[in-house]
């Protein structure tokens, strides 16, 4: 009997998943079908699909916060963008090369994301309501401007003597070429030293916390400063030790990861971290089903790494160490300022604004700033992007970047009212799988190769069409049933149906 | 504490564009008592509890006039965070809550507890960390004052009303230095028994020495919970009275009580009324309107009569209407000369000549970016295909009788224009309602249903309407039902008066019974009235 209750929740709550989730399960159907029709090798689709992800997915991660703020998809990160390529020109021309050029570029884009940020919040603020549509059409304003800028101001107003300049003298060449200054400035820091740096900036995190602990913490947190102090300075000795173990060099030295190596580690690690987490630091948001549920995936992910047909594709894929561990920033910079008061007070906005004003909350304020955090975060995406291509469309590069990005968070079941980094991260993976597949399996179908660009374009608007469709279907299916509460004499039981 | 009193208001007015709404009231809570602040409908309560609480309603339109004490000292509260500081806390008729956060986070909404972080001793407060536990913590400690058992963790969207009512009153607990509790209507939304929760839970409250205001209609309530009470009647103070030197019925009167202006000259009256000829029988008939449901009334209305429907906002009178047309789901049986309508079909009740002027003049009434003389044909040309040629294949518009019908309709209702082809939405407010009922008559009603037929519209074009309703039932022998929250409205045109409370009909009313009876059954008290009388 109790079995059999038990089954039939266990059916519908996969029911219940599957509505969902039945975007991302659209999508993935999609992606196999086109996986299989396309007859390319999977390794090669794989790595393709790697490198994209590590290319997109910051621009993907700069919308999560608009949208919780509730203005809805910011189209209109491509004036991050427009900061990024604006402060590509000045620095590339003043011969600024590596790693050092790029943070340069990155400081550079900065003020003036934040500017542009501020003035289009102050815009969605006048426009309360139809964010979207006005980031969009901005986005085309923008893009207008900034074509007046990279074809006359440059060259003809601001004085600026550079190969890149087209012969007229002002206007700068349709192909801007990075492969000289900060081309993959990112990507071939390898992860040794994306390591060391966590680790130091670790140490001076924590220096920091015990400077301010006087007046801020009591005694407890200081102890656990301490201890994370000491861990970290112990991690960056390790990394001394473990280059001199000559297998292990190679393996974290290089410029890429093997993804196969890196899985299996990663997978080592997560699990340690849990343990560690659970029995000595006795968090109580992990619990014991938790841990299993982890391990169990863990030894799944190992097991399945040493089948042969995975192990190969796996062990073809290589990763950049520090183009991930940005990503992997981003999405930690987004929980983390969700997790403070700016951050609830935002997703207090996003859900209602008149409840928010009367709780005493900015609400334009703090539109601005989601806004202005959204732009700075995409700047940052947009010079990952470029400096992994190496070389872009000056005029036009930053045209489709909102719709892309869009596009993406939609397909991994975001709504314009709800995204995290998980729905970012999954939608990059499955638009960017699509994106590859979908033209090779047109190919393979049609048997011409020059529709494979009709192809994405139909794929961009599509995805966005079919994922806002679907939404709308699962918002209407939703009804939420209001009981009495005392009538049926014990009252959890009542809130127990209702979820 | 200096003073007996935790709050005193002393001769508040206060006057919107000229209109005065409140005229020299006062206002007196001690600490830990229940005080009920009483009145109908537009009596001044929620502007009284408006300028206490420092809505910016108040200040944008001109401040008031009169002082306000906290604890003996004057105070000038000019906006709702001011209130806040002073101790005052509202559980809002419509819940302030946001249904996709948990109770705690809707508890500690806006005063979130925080630690530093580096960052945030840099950059400022707002980028502390939240301290989810000692959220909780504190949300628990709130919910339990109150004897709220859910879970802290729960969303609150999708809880039951009843349960969003009780997180409102567990966050205004949950501030510090809680002097005073306005309850603003909070028994209109709950079910019986929620409602009895909720009045324990008030006593439980000032149990704490927090004096609680109670606005409310519900005489009984008043009677079980309230220590003392204050009436007002038009915006003025009509006494502060302590609850056990006063009655039910004495409480009513003074709410209701003015005389009858008479609102309608007399007609001559040559209509015989037949009680056993029903035009229209209701019978367990519900409407899922929501804030004005209908649960379960039963309602013959006479060939030739005009039935007046009353009681107060929000308890049902406005759904009746609604339902039959369609327009929100209704269920049980509704029979029209002896055939029965189906109500979940929209137009059906319209085919039948059953026509409805909407209360929602401006929303659902009219097409205020179009003329007077589309306004007046549009419904018949949808339903009946009047004014239109008919070609077999397609029909066209039919200009010229239109107009001409416009014409006729706008001389004979007296609507003052330019003509039917001025834009509705430039008419005055009575003009516009005489625009509705051309269209309704248009339709050649049977019954005619006028719902609030005087919202919006000043004194003068008021008696105009309601002299128009009149001469259209005495000269057709139409039969009208007239919804309305202004009693002194319905009294002064109505054959017989059906008051509704909490969804039901609490009585049917003649136009001159006293006025302690309208007054118990607006709130809720069943009276034999009208029918008892000729039975």
């Amino acid at each position: 009997m109790k079995n059999n209750n038990n089954g039939a929740s266990f059916g519908s709550n996969l029911k219940t998943a599957l509505f969902n989730n039945k975007v991302i399960l659209l999508f993935t159907v999609l992606c196999i079908a086109c996986i299989m029709t396309s007859g390319s090798p999977i390794n090669y689709i794989a790595s393709e699909v790697f490198s994209r992800f590590g290319r997109n997915a910051c621009l993907v991660l700069a919308l999560i916060i608009p949208c919780l703020a509730g203005l809805g998809m910011n189209f209109g990160i491509v004036v991050g963008a427009i900061a990024a390529q604006i402060a590509i020109f000045f620095v590339v021309h003043w011969g600024f090369v590596g790693i050092g050029g790029f943070l340069l570029c990155a400081l550079m884009a900065t003020p003036m994301a934040i500017l542009f940020g501020w003035l289009l919040g102050k815009l969605y603020n006048k426009t309360k309501g139809s964010e979207m549509i006005t980031g969009l059409v901005l986005g085309f304003f923008a893009d207008g401007l900034y074509r007046l800028f990279t074809l006359y101001i440059i060259g003809g107003v601001i004085p600026y003597d550079d190969p890149n300049l087209l012969d007229r003298g002002f206007g700068l060449r349709n192909a801007f070429d990075l492969s000289d200054s900060i081309k993959y400035a990112l990507d071939d820091i390898s992860f040794v030293i994306v390591f060391r740096v966590l680790m130091i900036a670790l140490i001076v995190l924590q220096l920091l916390k015990l400077v301010f602990a006087s007046k801020i913490k009591h005694e407890e947190s200081k102890k656990s400063c301490l201890i994370k102090l000491v861990l970290s300075a112990l991690g960056f000795g390790l990394s001394f030790v473990l280059m001199m173990v000559p297998g292990i060099a190679s393996m974290i030295g290089g410029t890429r990861l093997i993804l196969s190596d890196t899985l299996r580690v990663a997978m080592i690690v997560y699990v340690v971290y849990l343990l560690i987490k659970r029995f000595a630091v006795k968090d109580e948001d992990i619990t014991n089903s938790k841990l299993i549920k982890a391990a169990i995936a863990a030894v799944l992910v190992l097991g399945l790494s040493y089948v042969p047909a995975i192990r190969n594709v796996l062990r073809s894929i290589s990763i950049s160490a520090c183009t991930y561990a940005v990503i992997c920033l981003f999405c930690f910079f987004n929980n983390w300022i969700l997790d403070t008061k700016l951050g609830q007070d935002m997703r207090t906005v996003g859900q209602n604004r008149i409840v928010a004003g009367s709780a005493g909350i900015n609400v334009d304020g703090i539109r601005i700033i989601a806004t202005c955090i959204s732009t700075v975060l995409a700047a940052w995406g947009q010079l990952i992007y470029l400096q992994n291509l190496g070389t872009f469309n000056t005029v036009q590069q930053q045209s489709n970047v909102g719709l892309y990005a869009v596009a993406a968070i939609l397909v991994g079941g975001a709504s314009v009212q709800k995204a995290n980094n998980r729905q970012a991260i999954i939608g990059v993976v499955l638009f960017h799988t699509l994106f590859v597949v979908a033209p090779l399996a047109a190919t393979q179908l049609i048997g011409d190769s020059a529709i494979s660009e009709y192809i994405r374009m139909f794929i961009c608007y599509g995805v966005i069409a079919v994922s806002l469709a679907m939404h709308a279907w699962k918002k209407k299916g939703f009804k939420v049933e209001q009981k009495s509460i005392v009538d049926d004499g014990d009252n959890k039981d009542v809130v127990k149906t209702l979820f | 504490m200096n003073s007996e009193y935790v709050v005193k208001m002393n001769g508040i007015s206060k006057e919107f564009s000229g209109n005065r709404v409140l005229k020299d009231v006062s206002l007196m809570v001690k600490p830990g008592e229940i005080h009920a602040l009483m009145g109908e409908n537009g009596a001044g309560k929620s502007t009284l509890m408006n300028i206490l609480f420092g809505m910016p309603a108040i200040w944008n339109t001109g401040g008031y006039d009169g002082t306000i004490e906290i604890d003996g000292e004057t105070v000038k509260i000019d906006s709702p965070q001011k209130a806040m500081e002073c101790g005052i806390g509202m559980v809002h008729q419509e819940f302030m809550l946001i249904p996709g956060f948990t109770a705690t986070e809707n508890i500690k909404l806006g005063r979130e507890v925080t630690t530093p972080t580096v960052a945030s001793s840099f950059l400022g407060k707002s980028l502390e960390v939240l301290d989810r536990r000692q959220m909780r913590k504190d949300a628990r400690k709130a919910m339990d004052t109150i004897g709220l058992s859910i879970d802290e963790n729960t969303l609150v969207g999708g809880l039951p009303v009843g349960y969003m009512q009780f997180i409102e009153i567990a966050r205004e607990i949950d501030k510090t230095g809680m002097k005073l509790l306005i309850f603003d209507e909070p028994t209109a939304v709950l079910t019986e028994s929620e409602a009895e929760r909720l009045l324990k839970t008030m006593k439980v409250i000032a149990g704490k020495g927090i004096a609680i205001i109670f606005i409310t209609h519900r005489i009984d309530e008043v009677i079980e919970v309230a220590d003392s009470l204050t009436v007002l009647r038009d915006g003025t103070f009509i006494a502060r009275l302590e609850t056990k030197d006063v009655n039910a019925s004495k409480i009513a009167e003074m709410m209701i009580g003015r005389k009858v202006e008479k609102l309608v000259d007399e007609t001559e009256d040559n209509r015989s009324l037949n009680k056993d000829d029903v035009v229209l029988k209701l019978r367990d008939y519900h409407v899922d309107m929501p804030g004005e449901t209908v649960r379960g009334i039963d309602l013959d209305v006479r060939r030739g009569e005009i039935l007046g429907i009353g009681g107060l906002a929000g308890q049902g009178k406005i759904g009746i209407p609604n339902g039959i047309l369609g327009l929100y789901h209704a269920s049980g049986t509704v029979e029209f000369e002896g055939e029965s309508i189906d109500p979940s079909k929209l137009g059906d009740a319209l085919k039948r000549h059953i026509v409805f002027v909407s209360e929602d003049r401006r929303g659902v009434g009219l097409l205020l970016e179009e003329s007077i003389e589309q306004n007046i044909v549009f419904t018949a040309t949808q339903v009946e295909n009047k004014f239109m040629r008919n070609y077999g294949f397609f029909r066209q518009y039919d200009k010229a009788a239109a107009k001409k019908h416009a014409e006729d309709m706008i001389k004979e209702l007296d609507i003052r224009c330019v003509g039917p082809e001025q834009l509705v939405g430039s008419l005055s407010g009575g003009n516009q309602q005489k625009v509705c009922l051309a269209r309704a008559l248009t339709m050649d009603p049977k019954l005619l249903i006028v719902s609030e037929p005087t919202r919006g519209i000043d004194i003068g074009a008021k008696k105009l309407v309601l002299e128009l309703l009149v001469k259209l039932n005495r000269e057709t022998g139409m039969t009208i039902i007239v919804v309305s929250s202004e009693l002194n409205e319905l009294r002064s045109l109505s054959d017989r008066i059906a008051i509704v409370s909490d969804g039901k009909i609490s009585g049917i009313l003649k136009p001159d019974d006293s006025d302690a009876n309208f007054g118990l059954a607006m709130s809720g008290v069943k009276v034999g009235g009208a029918d008892d009388g000729e039975a």
